[in-house]
């Protein structure tokens, strides 16, 4: 079709009479622009088919995007039984995360044990949100495993720091480390957990390392346990030395040269 | 008179109070640095109560400071006898997190890096646990082969124990020149290697005494504590990540997973040798198979996790699953890195398995558990 048009002014142009000159150049150079664009879409069309052509890993990466998860019928079961208690279910690279009210986690939890076969907690993590607007500042996320059909559920629950998730130990008795790991490193409690105590650092820690505002460089954490030996924030940070001190420093040896090799 | 003070006497003598006990966390064989804190009667165990921590470096939070590429060294340093799956596990997150597809060689590869750390990793453990029950003679034999595997290692990446061998997209090289037959004849003398194994241990009678109807899993304690890996396997679940969620080339390649249903510490040192079996057919087909092109996915030059995206992705470590949950937040850096680190779980139920055992059998319920402190701590 293209072609014909391109063509018809074309054999006006090698006829004898002049007067069509400017009718033709207009028609040609509309014919002109056509063409041009349907290059252009053509050569649109063909790098899409080139890069549709290509194995997929030497596509662009196709970032995964939020999906709401209607059909999903875990979800579906969960806001049938629990109502308001599902804030939202979505997907996203195919994982269905649920975010669930933080009272009755261990009621969802207990659901899809006991009727949706999820058996397996593959684990608990918290994670910790500053700046994050209208939300609560704190998450903790479980991550649900079902051995028969291999489908999981990753439920997500916001907090505060002073306000205390319950506990799933009753559910999983394997959820007892990973929340007093959640204690430890964020300082969000588990109500009616047996066991309340920090796991990875020690008890009398005055921190909760993985918050976003805890420094890189660590904290003075001599003081709070070794009150005999460090005053008030004098206790060991990183990069600065140990900071201990023998507890009595003869005066005349601390102008001596090298005296403070020993910290 | 004197008859009651004899009496008095024998009392103290065989006192009946618990006394308390500090197993570790120098002990050799906690396999590293654990402490368990033991109440015990006589020599039965009443209480046990592990205290974790010590080898503790905040490897989450060095997730947080770092862009994504720079972090697959951290991953080396969790389950340092099992770097390959470690690097895999977080490789494979991020990819999930950015949209990345793998090329198929780059696939091929990666599942012959993991098969060689599960035989590496399964050999470390057969030769300690054997030296914890009181075995000298398999640590050398398995030391021999696991050298031969590190030699691999060394070959292909330059290093032996913390490799950082994966990149986000694929690989950082190609396997060099006559590395595929080198691993060939490994592969082909391996099988042999491990009867060896069996004929010093399976049947021995020693070796039966100290781990047949030792440390009892139930199937129901195993689900209830997350119990993941061989641990499980032993006690009759027939859950593999490789099989349930192939991921890499493990979809293309024909294996079988050992089931046992004792749950106790033999079993799970069948299950183990089973799989060094497997692992070697799985490399022999991967060899056999290896497809030709590149081993690097095309990427963006900065690799970003987008705002507000999460990923979760989780493969079959030597030990169990080994997870990585990351969240995006638009710049290169991931704003969380959770691990989901298998030694973690599966050390939870030893206090558990110890109820009630005698203080000897401690030592091969917590071999058998296949800890790696340094991944249960980060």
């Amino acid at each position: 079709m293209s072609d014909e048009e391109t063509k018809a002014p074309q054999g006006d142009d090698t006829g004898p009479e002049p007067e069509v000159d400017e009718a033709a150049e207009k028609a040609k150079a509309e014919a002109a622009a056509k063409a041009r664009a349907e290059a252009a879409a053509a050569a649109k069309a063909a790098k899409e088919a080139a890069e549709a052509a290509k194995p997929p890993w030497q596509r662009d990466p196709k970032i995964p995007e939020w999906q709401e998860a209607d059909d999903s019928a875990v979800a579906g079961a969960l806001r049938e039984a629990h109502g308001d208690a599902i804030a939202w279910a979505r997907t996203l690279a195919g994982d269905l995360v649920v975010m669930v009210a933080r009272e009755s986690i261990c009621d969802v939890a207990r659901t899809l044990h006991d009727e949706h076969g999820f058996t397996m907690l593959i684990d608990i993590c918290g994670a910790h949100y500053p700046d994050r607007e209208d939300e609560p500042e704190f998450e903790v996320i479980y991550q649900l495993l079902n051995l028969d059909t291999v489908e999981r559920v990753r439920l997500r629950v916001g907090t505060e720091a002073d306000t205390p998730v319950p506990t799933v130990v009753p559910v999983w008795r394997g959820a007892n480390w990973p929340e007093r790991e959640i204690w430890d490193m964020y300082g969000v409690s588990f109500e009616g957990h047996p066991d309340m105590t920090r796991i990875l650092m020690w008890e009398g820690f005055n921190g909760f390392p993985m918050r976003k505002d805890f420094p890189i460089e660590g904290i003075d954490t001599g003081s709070a346990i070794y009150p005999e030996y460090y005053e008030e924030t004098a206790g060991p940070v990183a990069g600065t030395g140990t900071g201990w001190k023998p507890p009595e420093e003869p005066e005349d040896e601390e102008a001596a040269p090298g005296a403070d090799d020993q910290g | 008179m004197a008859d009651s003070e004899n009496m008095k006497h024998n009392d103290t003598l065989f006192d009946v109070e618990e006394m308390e006990l500090a197993f570790g966390p120098q002990h050799p064989s906690t396999h590293g640095v654990l402490r368990l804190n033991l109440k015990v009667d006589g020599e039965r165990i009443v209480d046990c109560y592990p205290i974790i921590g010590y080898l503790h470096r905040g490897t989450e939070k060095l997730f947080e400071l770092h862009p994504f590429f720079q972090n697959v060294p951290h991953t080396d340093r969790m389950d340092y006898v099992a770097a390959a799956t470690n690097n895999l596990a977080y490789v494979g997150a991020v990819e999930k997190l950015t949209g990345i597809t793998v090329p198929p060689r780059a696939a091929y590869i990666r599942t012959l890096l993991c098969e060689l750390q599960r035989i590496s990793s399964h050999l470390l453990w057969l030769a300690t646990h054997a030296i914890d029950i009181g075995a000298m003679t398999p640590f050398f034999y398995c030391f021999r082969e696991r050298e031969e595997v590190l030699d691999l290692f060394e070959e292909f990446c330059g290093a032996r124990l913390t490799l950082n061998c994966m990149r986000p997209g694929g690989l950082p090289f190609d396997l060099p020149v006559g590395w595929t037959d080198r691993c060939s004849a490994f592969v082909d003398k391996f099988p042999s290697k491990v009867d060896e194994y069996e004929g010093l241990l399976t049947n021995n009678r020693i070796w039966k005494k100290r781990t047949v109807g030792i440390g009892v899993m139930t199937k129901e304690q195993g689900l209830q504590y997350g119990i993941t890996g061989p641990m499980l396997r032993a006690s009759g679940v027939d859950f593999d990540l490789r099989k349930a969620e192939p991921y890499e080339a493990y979809g293309e390649v024909d294996f079988d997973v050992p089931v046992f249903h004792n749950g106790d510490t033999y079993d799970r040192y069948l299950v183990r040798m089973e799989e060094m079996r497997q692992s070697a057919r799985i490399l022999r087909q991967c060899l056999d198979n290896l497809p030709d092109g590149e081993v690097m996915a095309k990427k963006p030059r900065v690799l970003k996790g987008a705002k507000e995206t999460e990923a979760y992705y989780g493969i079959e470590s030597p030990k169990g699953e080994i997870g990585f949950y990351i969240v995006g937040n638009g710049t290169p850096n991931p704003e969380r890195c959770r691990v989901r680190p298998p030694s973690f779980y599966n050390l939870q139920i030893v206090p558990e398995l110890a109820q009630g055992a005698l203080l000897a059998d401690l030592v091969a319920i917590v071999g058998t558990t296949d800890i790696v402190l340094g991944e249960v701590d980060r």
